[in-house]
C-alpha cells in the first residue's frame, strides 16, 4: 500500500506543492511566448496536487481544495474553452478567431487564446488529480 | 431571421420556466412566436412574389464555406407560412388539450424546439444547414413520439419513428454530399443558377437514389411509411402539427426543392410517379381497416403523401399547380381533422369511431368542423380540398408515362379516401348514442378556435381562392417547383371535363364504400394473415438481426481482455498501414545517416530499457524501465530543440509513473497465461508493428510531396498571433478547435475512469466506509 507520512516527504511536499502551483500559472501565463502552455502548466500543477496526495492522502487534499471538487474543474475548464471561442461572433468575425485587448494600467496582453488556454490547464488539472484521487480513494478501502 | 428562427430553440428551452410563470397562458405565450414569425412572412410576400428569391446571408465559417443563409422564395414562404399558421393554432390547440399533463413544460420544449427547426429546414439554403435542421426535426419528433415515455408502445413507436428517419438522413447526407461535390456549390441558390446540368453528372444515379431514400423515409412513402401510423402514439397535437401538416412533408418539400435541378429523367419519374401512386394506393386501403379515428387519419396522410410526391413524378406544369394546391388543400383540413379527433379522444374518452355515435347534439362546434374538413377531405365543392383533388386528376390525366396506371390508382384512392371522410363525419356524431369511458361535452374553445380557423380556411379557399393572396402565393411556389415562373388561376369550375366526372363517380363509391364500410371491415379482415408480413415485419427483422450481430462481434471483438483490445488495434494497423506503405507507396529508405555519440547512448538506453521491461520478471522493474524509456524520449526532445514537447513528455511520464506505482500494488504476480505459440504470435505482430512505424517514419522523412505549412506558421506566428512560441500558438489558436476537441476527449476520459473506478468502488465494499463517499454524487453511487 502508499503509506503516506514521511518526514521528509510530507515536509517536502508543504513547501513544494505552493511552488509548483505558482510555477505552473507562471508557465501558463508566458505560455504564448516560451516554452509553457496550459496544457504543461496543467501538468505541473496536477503533479503538485499528487505530490501532496502521496504525503497525506486523499482527505488532506480535499480540505487544502475546499469545496472545489475535480470534476467541476474539468466543467469549468471545458466552459472556458467553448467561451473564449465566442467573442469573435461579436466582432462580426469567423468563429473562433482570435480577439486580444490590452489592459491599460499594467500593460497585460489579454486575449481570447489565453482564456482558452486557461481553459485548457483547468481540464487538464482537473482529470488528472480526479483520476489520482479516484484510484487513492480505491486503494484506501482496501483491508 | 436566422436569428429569430435561433430564437426559437432558446425559447423552447426556457419554456418550462415560462410554463412556471404563466402556468395556463403558456401556450398562448408560445404561440407568439409563430404568430409574429407568421405575420413577418405575410409582409414579405408581395415581395417575394413580385420580384423573386430572396436571400437572407449570415456567414457562419466563411473558410469552410459554412453559412447559416436562408433562402425565401415561393415554395419556402409557402411551407413557412404552413408551419407558422398551424402553429400557432397547434400551440393554442394544445394548451387545452394537455392542460391536466404533469409534464406540459417538457411538452411545449420539444414543440418549440421542433417548430424552430422545422422552419430552418424549409428556409435553409446551404445543403449542410439543410441537413442539420432535418437530423434536428427528426430528434424532436422523436421526443414528442415518446412524449408519454413510461408507455411501453409510445417509447418503442418513438424509436421506429427515429430508425426509419435517421436511416433515411444518412442516405441523405450521402446524397447531399453527391450533390455538392458534383454541383461543386453548396448552397441551394448556387446550384439553382448553375449552367451545367446535373442530370448529365456521372454521379447523378447514386445522388438521386441517396436523396429518394433520405425523402421517402422522412415522408412515409411505401415502404417505409409503417412508421407514421405507429406515430400516432404522440399526443394529438402533435400528430396534428409534426405527423401530418408539417415533419412529414419535409421529404416532399426536399424533392419539390430538387425538382428543377433533378427532376424530368426517366429514373426520376418512374420512381417518383410509381412509389407515389403505390403509396396512395396502400394508405388509403390500409385506412378503411382501421376504426382508430387517428390511424384512420395516419394512414389517410400516407395516401397524402403519396399523391404529392405523384405528382412531382408527373412533372407537367399541371402537376405542379395541383402539387401546391393540394399541400396547403391537405395541411389545412387534416390538420383540423387531427383536432377534431382529439376533441372526439378528450372528450368521450375513446378513440374508436366505431364506439361512438350520436355525438351531433352534444358537440356541435366540433361537429360542424368535422364536417367541413371532413368534405374537403373527399373533395366536396365548393370546398379548397375540391380544388385540390379536380387537378390532381387532370394531371394524373395529363401525365406522359404511366399514364393509366396513376389514373387508375388515384382513383381508387380517391374512392376510399371519400369513404375515410365520411366516417370521420358522419359516423361519431350522428346515429344512435354509445356508452362512452366519458360522459362528452363539448371541448373548451381553447380547442375549438385551432380546427375551426383551418375549416374556415378550407371553405373560404374554396369559394373565393383569390383572398389573402393564396392564388399569388401558390403561383410562386409552384413556380419555384418546377424551375420557371407560371400563372395559375384556380377555380371551383374549369367545365364538364373526365376530371370532373371522375370526382363524381368517387363521389359516389366512396359514399357506398362508407354505408358497407362494416361488412368490408369484416372481409378485409381475411388478409390479417398477409398484413403482418408487411415491411413492419422486416423492420423487426433487421433490427434482430443487427442486435444479435452486435452480440455476436461484442463477444469475439471486445471481450474485456486487454491483451485481445490490443492485438486487434495492431494487427489492423499494420494490415492498413502496411497495405497502403507497401503496396500503394513504396517505401524510401534514401537517407543520410549523420549519427552524434550522444544520440547513440540516448536510443541504445531506450532499446535497452524497453528490452528489459519485456524480459524482467519483476512489476516495478518494469514500471521503471518503461519510465527510463519516456525519459529518453523526452531527452531526443530536447536534443532536436522542442522544448515544450520535452517538457510535457517528462511531466506526463512522471505522473504515469505515479499512476502506475499506485496501481502496482493491486495487481496479480507475474505468471504465465500464454502458450509458447501464443507468445510467438505476440512477438511477431509486435515486431512487425516496429518494422512498420520505422518504415513509416522514414518514408514520412524523405517523401516531400507537400510544401510544409510550417513555413508559414513559424512567419506569422507573432505577426499575426502575438506569440512567439509556436507550438502553443497551433494549440490556442492555429488548430484552437482541434484543441478544444482534445479537451472534451480527455474530460470523457477522466470522467469515464473516475466513474468506473467509483463504480468498482461502491459495488466491491458495500460496508459504507467512513468519510469516503462524502462526495460521491453519481447516482449509481446512491
Amino acid at each position: 500500500m502508499v503509506k503516506s507520512g514521511t518526514i521528509i516527504l510530507n515536509t517536502a511536499a508543504r513547501f513544494l506543492m505552493p511552488l509548483q502551483l505558482m510555477f505552473s500559472v507562471f508557465l501558463l501565463l508566458r505560455g504564448h511566448d516560451e516554452p509553457g502552455g496550459g496544457f504543461i502548466a496543467g501538468l505541473v500543477a496536477a503533479g503538485g496536487f499528487t505530490l501532496y496526495l502521496l504525503a497525506f492522502g486523499v482527505r488532506a487534499t480535499k480540505q487544502v481544495l475546499r469545496m472545489v471538487d475535480p470534476r467541476d474543474l474539468i466543467g469549468v475548464g471545458l466552459l472556458l474553452g467553448m467561451v473564449s471561442v465566442v467573442p469573435a461572433w461579436f466582432m462580426d468575425q469567423p468563429f473562433l478567431t482570435a480577439q486580444w485587448w490590452t489592459i491599460p494600467v499594467i500593460d497585460f496582453k489579454a486575449s481570447t487564446p489565453l482564456i482558452f488556454d486557461i481553459g485548457v490547464y483547468l481540464a487538464v488539472l482537473g482529470s488528472v488529480i480526479g483520476m489520482v484521487m479516484a484510484l487513492m480513494e480505491v486503494d484506501k478501502d482496501e483491508p | 431571421m436566422q436569428f429569430t428562427v435561433l430564437m426559437g430553440f432558446v425559447l423552447a428551452a426556457l419554456a418550462p420556466m415560462l410554463h412556471r410563470r404563466f402556468a395556463g397562458r403558456t401556450s398562448l405565450v408560445l404561440a407568439l412566436f409563430p404568430a409574429l414569425i407568421a405575420a413577418w412572412l405575410f409582409s414579405q410576400a408581395p415581395m417575394v412574389i413580385d420580384n423573386g428569391p430572396v436571400l437572407l446571408e449570415w456567414q457562419w465559417v466563411p473558410s469552410l464555406g459554412i453559412s447559416l443563409t436562408f433562402l425565401l422564395d415561393g415554395l419556402s414562404l409557402l411551407f413557412g407560412l404552413l408551419i407558422t399558421v398551424i402553429g400557432t393554432c397547434v400551440l393554442v390547440y394544445a394548451g387545452g388539450y394537455l392542460k391536466d399533463h404533469h409534464d406540459i413544460g417538457r411538452f411545449y420544449m420539444a414543440l418549440m424546439a421542433f417548430m424552430a427547426s422545422m422552419l430552418g429546414l424549409v428556409m435553409a439554403d446551404g445543403l449542410v444547414t439543410l441537413f442539420i435542421f432535418w437530423e434536428l426535426t427528426s430528434i424532436t419528433s422523436y421526443l414528442l413520439i415518446g412524449f408519454n415515455h413510461a408507455d411501453l408502445q409510445a417509447r418503442k413507436s418513438a424509436r421506429q419513428g427515429l430508425f426509419v428517419t435517421f436511416a433515411g438522413g444518412l442516405a441523405l447526407m450521402a446524397g447531399l454530399v453527391m450533390l455538392g461535390v458534383a454541383s461543386d456549390a453548396w448552397s441551394l441558390a448556387d446550384i439553382r443558377a448553375m449552367e451545367t446540368d446535373l442530370r448529365e453528372h456521372a454521379l447523378y444515379t447514386p445522388m438521386l437514389v441517396c436523396l429518394l431514400l433520405g425523402a421517402f423515409t422522412k415522408s412515409a412513402q411505401f415502404p417505409f411509411h409503417f412508421w407514421l401510423p405507429n406515430a400516432m402514439a404522440a399526443p394529438t397535437p402533435v400528430s396534428a402539427y409534426l405527423h401530418s401538416a408539417t415533419m412529414v412533408k419535409a421529404g416532399i418539400y426536399l424533392l419539390a426543392r430538387l425538382q428543377p435541378e433533378l427532376g424530368g429523367t426517366p429514373l426520376w419519374i418512374g420512381v417518383l410517379s410509381v412509389v407515389g401512386a403505390t403509396t396512395l394506393l396502400i394508405g388509403a386501403f390500409l385506412a378503411i381497416h382501421h376504426t382508430n379515428v387517428k390511424k384512420l387519419l395516419a394512414y389517410s396522410t400516407i395516401m397524402a403523401l403519396g399523391t404529392l410526391t405523384m405528382l412531382l413524378g408527373i412533372g407537367t406544369e399541371y402537376a405542379m399547380t395541383a402539387f401546391v394546391t393540394f399541400l396547403l388543400a391537405h395541411s389545412m383540413y387534416k390538420g383540423a381533422l387531427f383536432m377534431v379527433a382529439g376533441n372526439l379522444d378528450h372528450e368521450t374518452g375513446t378513440k374508436d369511431v366505431t364506439a361512438m355515435g350520436g355525438l351531433r347534439p352534444l358537440m356541435p362546434v366540433t361537429a360542424m368542423i368535422a364536417l367541413a374538413a371532413a368534405l374537403s377531405l373527399a373533395g366536396v365543392p365548393p370546398l379548397f380540398g375540391f380544388i385540390g383533388k379536380e387537378l390532381k386528376f387532370e394531371a394524373a390525366l395529363g401525365a406522359a408515362d404511366y399514364r393509366s396506371l396513376l389514373v387508375i390508382f388515384a382513383f381508387l384512392g380517391a374512392v376510399m379516401t371519400i369513404a375515410v371522410a365520411a366516417i370521420i363525419a358522419l359516423r361519431p356524431f350522428y346515429g344512435t348514442r354509445h356508452q362512452t369511458p366519458k360522459a362528452p361535452h363539448e371541448a373548451p374553445l381553447s380547442m375549438l378556435i385551432g380546427p375551426a380557423l383551418l375549416s374556415l380556411g378550407s371553405i373560404a379557399f374554396g369559394i373565393a381562392p383569390g383572398v389573402l393572396g393564396v392564388n399569388a402565393l401558390l403561383t410562386s411556389a409552384a413556380g419555384a417547383v418546377s424551375g420557371e415562373p407560371m400563372e395559375i388561376t384556380l377555380s371551383l369550375w374549369y367545365g364538364v371535363n373526365l376530371a370532373l366526372i371522375m370526382s363524381v363517380a368517387s363521389l359516389a363509391l366512396g359514399f357506398l364504400l362508407f354505408k358497407y364500410w362494416d361488412d368490408a371491415r369484416a372481409r378485409l379482415s381475411l388478409l390479417a394473415p398477409v398484413m403482418r408480413r408487411g415491411p413492419e415485419a422486416g423492420y423487426e427483422g433487421l433490427l434482430n438481426g443487427i442486435v444479435a450481430f452486435s452480440e455476436w462481434q461484442t463477444r469475439i471483438l471486445q471481450n474485456g481482455y486487454m491483451r485481445n483490445y490490443i492485438l486487434i488495434m495492431l494487427v489492423v494497423l499494420i494490415a492498413l498501414i502496411g497495405n497502403s506503405i507497401l503496396l500503394r507507396h513504396s517505401p524510401l529508405l534514401a537517407f543520410d545517416l549523420d549519427v552524434r555519440f550522444h544520440e547513440v547512448i540516448v536510443v541504445g538506453t531506450m532499446t535497452m530499457s524497453a528490452l528489459f521491461a519485456t524480459l524482467t520478471r519483476s512489476r516495478l522493474g518494469a514500471v521503471v524501465s518503461v519510465g527510463i524509456m519516456g525519459f529518453s524520449i523526452a531527452l531526443v526532445f530536447v536534443l532536436f530543440s522542442a522544448p515544450d514537447l520535452g517538457i510535457t513528455q517528462l511531466l506526463v511520464e512522471t505522473l504515469t509513473v505515479i499512476l502506475l506505482v499506485l496501481v502496482l500494488f493491486r495487481l496479480p504476480r507475474f505468471s504465465h497465461l500464454s502458450t509458447s505459440l501464443e507468445r510467438i504470435r505476440d512477438g511477431s505482430v509486435a515486431a512487425m508493428m516496429g518494422i512498420l512505424i520505422f518504415l513509416l517514419i522514414m518514408t514520412a522523412w524523405s517523401i516531400d510531396q507537400f510544401e510544409s505549412i510550417s513555413t508559414y506558421m513559424v512567419e506569422n506566428s507573432a505577426p499575426l498571433a502575438y506569440g512567439r512560441n509556436i507550438v502553443n500558438v497551433i494549440l490556442v489558436d492555429y488548430r484552437a478547435l482541434d484543441t478544444l476537441g482534445e479537451m472534451f476527449v480527455l474530460a470523457l476520459a477522466a470522467i469515464g475512469v473516475i466513474a468506473m473506478l467509483k463504480l468498482r468502488h461502491a459495488t466491491e465494499s458495500p460496508k459504507t466506509a467512513e468519510g469516503s463517499k462524502s462526495d460521491t454524487q453519481e447516482p449509481y453511487d446512491g
